[in-house]
């Protein structure tokens, strides 16, 4: 078995599952910081997905992408907290 | 003996990964959500990172994945500490299981600071004067 194979066949769907499990949560969240986290954890699945599709076809430029995601959930996180608290102290 | 290690380390990582998953739809509280996912997925994607740097053996891509790997680890305490502060101050409910809240009534909840100088020191003022 090339590892091409068992990347494509065993590693990607165990990959797909986990984000479906972590969307759930994203979409039954009670709260908006539950929906901060499952986003935070959905794009972290995301760098690694696109880490495993760049070994299957051979294109290592891929990697720069998932630097950017990277960069994208940090300020995601730290904009969406720093609003939450703001938000209650208006109110 | 390189191939080896690409298997176990993609495995080993996406097992974790797998796991963070799990994690964050199962635990019952939001901040012990927090606490798994966190740690979990950050190991997992470094474990992945590095079987990929193996599996390709040149030094620009080594270089991105380190580059990676240090920002990931660098920013996902920083992300998790500012949203677990961010909504404890918001009034986002604990478990009703867990036995201790070491920050009940210690900071403001005007301006969300530390307010240990005034309270607690009125606390120790009355306790001096009982005792003595």
């Amino acid at each position: 078995m090339t590892i091409e194979t068992y990347l494509t066949y065993i590693i990607l769907p165990i990959l797909s599952i986990s984000a479906l499990l972590v969307f759930i949560r994203f979409l039954i969240g009670p709260t908006l910081s539950d929906r901060v986290v499952a986003l935070d954890l959905l794009i972290t699945i995301g760098i690694s997905t696109i880490a495993i599709y760049a070994m299957i076809t051979n294109q290592p430029s891929f990697l720069d992408i998932s630097m950017i995601f990277a960069l994208i959930a940090f300020l995601g996180t730290v904009a969406f907290s720093y609003y939450l608290e703001k938000r209650k102290k208006n109110e | 003996m390189n191939e080896i290690i690409v298997y176990i380390l993609i495995s080993l990582g996406t097992l974790f990964i797998l796991l963070a998953a799990v994690g964050i739809l199962r635990m019952p509280d939001l901040f012990l959500r927090i606490s798994v996912t966190t740690k979990a997925a950050t190991l997992g994607v470094g474990m992945i990172l590095t079987g990929m740097a193996l599996h390709f053996f040149e030094t620009s891509i080594t270089t991105r994945a380190i580059a990676i790997i240090v920002f990931l680890l660098l920013t996902a305490p920083i992300g998790a500490h500012l949203i677990g502060r961010a909504s404890y101050f918001v009034g986002v409910p604990l478990w009703k299981k867990s036995l201790m809240d070491d920050l009940k009534d210690k900071y403001n909840r005007d301006n969300h600071n530390l307010d240990s100088s005034e309270s607690q020191q009125k606390k120790e003022d009355s306790k001096d004067q009982a005792s003595s």
